[in-house]
């Protein structure tokens, strides 16, 4: 036999069983429900079928939840109730507006111990690969899959290919996850991962903290990939260890045993294999209209008359969308607001990476930071960080998704620009005719020192005592 | 769902790449009721200018009828919205051809009956130049994975457990109750190995034991 990858090991101990024609039929571990699930929940009530596992299943308030006071309409206060009589319609756990553990879904699934490796965890959003970092086998999925996995606690699935993407060497100061993800995907395309699971291998991979493989195993799904992992070692166990859901006493010993036998073997073999160096990549931007339009903050927008065929004419869209003349500087282009915040980059890692640059110094643009979670804004408070922000003149407010898919009423103008720590730069993704640029939570703080696109090592080194 | 094998229609072009489910369907839309139609929304900041007065020009609105859409790479790439797909299908699209799709986009289509058909780049882009002179009628027949374009004619390709559930018809909740037993022994199995499965703070729900499928 084969040597067996961390993806066949997830798979097999989940597969129910295997239809002919190669579909399997998988166990969910945990399902985390939010305010878009209605649709599902609705499909059940047309049926008449029951939640088959109310006490695996988690819902939480975040693509609505207002960030200042009440919900903006009465439309988004009602998404946000219907939650809420779903889930106590069939029992589920919700963590709502007034929970001190709500957050974004893919924040609290982790820091409430809920995600733990070697589990198989849904969530009907895209980003559920962020759940990957621990070693899980985690993916988004769609109303229809919702739905069944309310009524079965199972997913119908095929095994997709094995995809490696391992990175050697070290992180240079100032470059994160953020910009090692955009890295890739700028390289490999918004769709080259199609199709694949990703596992993220190497030592520039292994000397990430859990916040770091979150952000990217996060983005795995702006290269096309629906999972996202990272075997799960010594640091794994010691963020999972005490959290509230996690196994305790004589099942947390059993539970480190058999997650130490999780990892891919030496000599196991993927279908594509990629490999970066870490040393390499600077802090990223994006320019265009979808984060495969990534460059290092240091390089210029790029001119479509040098590009042929259908890129050319995306390139021009892009530009033109985005309101920038090819061939100038990246870091000229002038923003007019700043937000941090998303499951992508609002841990509290990020905050404090943020902080870092922004200490006092002042910014010279708006901008809102919203903590992934109220258990991190707690602890940013607790660590002074919340007075950073105020004092840089940036609005510290409450945990949801806010801005990064401009649901609650948080949005961007049209027209206007903003340095963003989220995860998706589309067209009207922030609001209609917002331009966003995506980077990191430091680089974002950069921004907004200086009121445009800005590497952020140049203020680091400033940092540097002489 | 209702299956089908052949469709007949007017096709449009989407000349796009990347065409992501936010620009499919905006989420200031998301919170309407199944119910009320999602046809409205399709595109529709691309449809509509910033008074909200259709582009008549936009392929959408210049052939309200169409029911075939082709595209370029990566079509419903992004959030795993289903809406995007209830905005075509409520529009009155019942395939979309384009070289590639996001992953959960066409998992979410074959759900909807809407058939995400694959195509090679070139065969794409013929067909894009083609309809830039204006609609055609068009032939998918799904038995046969094959696409009539006016004169061009052309295969696509499509995984065969979508297909047969597209020509059939199926629900997944309806084959899924038939594994009932198997879903429960492995349930047992599972739990006894991991016994962290099922989350310390739902103490009450080990000792339940009900059968995972109910119903
Ligand atoms: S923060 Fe953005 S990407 Fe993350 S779950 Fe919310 S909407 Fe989705």
């Amino acid at each position: 036999m084969s040597a067996r990858r961390l993806l066949d090991k997830l798979w097999e101990s989940h597969e129910i069983l295997r239809r002919e024609d190669g579909t399997s039929l998988l166990w969910v571990d945990r399902h985390l429900v939010h305010e878009g699930s209605h649709h599902a929940f609705a499909k059940i009530a047309e049926r008449g079928v029951p939640v088959a596992e109310p006490g695996l299943t988690f819902g939480v308030a975040d693509h609505y939840a207002p960030t200042r006071g009440k919900p903006a309409t009465d439309a988004i206060a009602r998404m946000i109730a219907t939650l809420a009589s779903n889930t106590d319609t069939h029992g589920i756990t919700c963590f709502g507006l007034d929970d001190p553990r709500q957050g974004i879904v893919h924040v609290i699934g982790p820091e409430q111990g809920l995600t733990l490796p070697g589990l198989l965890i849904n969530c009907g959003d895209s980003h559920t690969s962020t759940h990957g970092a621990f070693g899980a086998l985690a993916f988004g999925i769609g109303a229809t899959e919702v739905a069944h996995v309310l009524a079965t606690q199972t997913v119908w699935q095929k095994k997709p290919k094995a995809m490696r993407i391992d990175v050697t060497g070290r992180l240079g100061p100032g470059v994160g996850a953020k910009d090692l993800a955009l890295a890739w995907i700028a390289k490999l395309g918004a769709d080259g991962a199609r199709g694949h699971a990703i596992e993220y291998t190497g030592p520039a991979v292994r000397s990430l903290s859990m916040e770091g493989r979150m952000t990217l195993c996060n983005l795995s799904i702006e290269g096309g990939a629906r999972f996202g992992m990272i075997a799960p070692d010594q640091v794994t166990f010691d963020y999972v260890k005490g959290r509230p859901f996690a196994p305790s006493g004589v099942d947390w010993e059993r539970a480190v045993e058999l997650w130490s036998e999780l990892p891919s073997e030496a000599d196991a073999i993927y279908d594509v294999s990629v490999s970066l160096d870490a040393s390499e990549i600077a802090p990223i931007v994006t320019w265009g209209t979808t984060p495969e339009d990534a460059l290092p903050v240091t390089a210029t927008i790029p001119d479509p008359a040098r590009m042929s065929g259908t890129a050319a004419e995306r390139a021009r869209n892009a530009l033109e969308y985005m309101g920038l003349t090819p061939g100038r500087a990246l870091k000229q282009i002038a923003v007019d607001q700043v937000f941090i915040g998303s499951c992508t980059n609002a841990r509290i890692e990020d905050l404090r990476a943020a902080a870092a640059v922004l200490a006092g110094r002042r910014a010279k643009v708006p901008g809102i930071v919203s903590p992934g979670s109220q258990q991190v804004k707690a602890q940013a408070e607790a660590e002074g960080l919340d007075r950073i922000f105020i004092d840089a003149g940036l609005d510290w407010v409450g945990s949801g998704c806010s801005m990064c898919v401009a649901m609650n009423g948080d949005h961007v103008e049209p027209g206007k620009r903003c340095a963003s720590t989220t995860n998706r730069n589309f067209r009207g993704r922030q609001g209609r005719g917002a331009r966003t640029h995506l980077m990191s939570p430091a680089m974002v703080a950069a921004a907004a020192v200086t009121g445009h696109l800005t590497d952020v090592r140049e203020l680091l080194r400033e940092r540097v005592p002489a | 769902m209702r299956g089908w094998r052949r469709h007949s229609g007017v096709a449009i072009a989407l000349d796009r790449e990347n065409v992501d489910t936010d620009q499919l369907i905006p989420a200031r839309f998301m919170s309407t009721p199944r119910a009320e139609g999602y046809g409205n929304f399709l595109l529709y900041d691309s449809r509509n200018d910033a008074y909200g007065q259709p582009v008549s020009d936009f392929p959408l609105n210049a052939v309200p009828n169409a029911s075939v859409l082709i595209s370029r790479r990566n079509f419903g790439s992004g959030s795993s919205r289903e809406a995007a797909v209830y905005a075509l299908v409520d529009f009155g699209i019942r395939v979309v051809i384009a070289p590639s799709f996001g992953d959960i986009f066409a998992s979410n289509a074959v759900n909807n009956g809407l058939l995400p058909a694959r195509v090679s780049s070139a065969d794409a882009d013929a067909a894009i130049r083609k309809l830039q002179k204006g609609p055609l009628d068009t032939t998918v027949d799904l038995l046969d994975r094959h696409i009539r374009l006016g004169k061009m004619a052309f295969d696509f390709t499509i995984d065969d457990v979508w297909q047969q559930k597209l020509i059939n018809g199926w629900d997944d909740i309806d084959l899924t109750q038939n594994h009932k037993q198997a879903i429960a022994a492995f349930r047992a199995q599972h739990v006894q190995r991991m016994p962290w499965a099922i989350p310390v703070q739902q103490t009450n729900f080990r000792s339940a034991g009900r059968d995972t499928v109910s119903q």
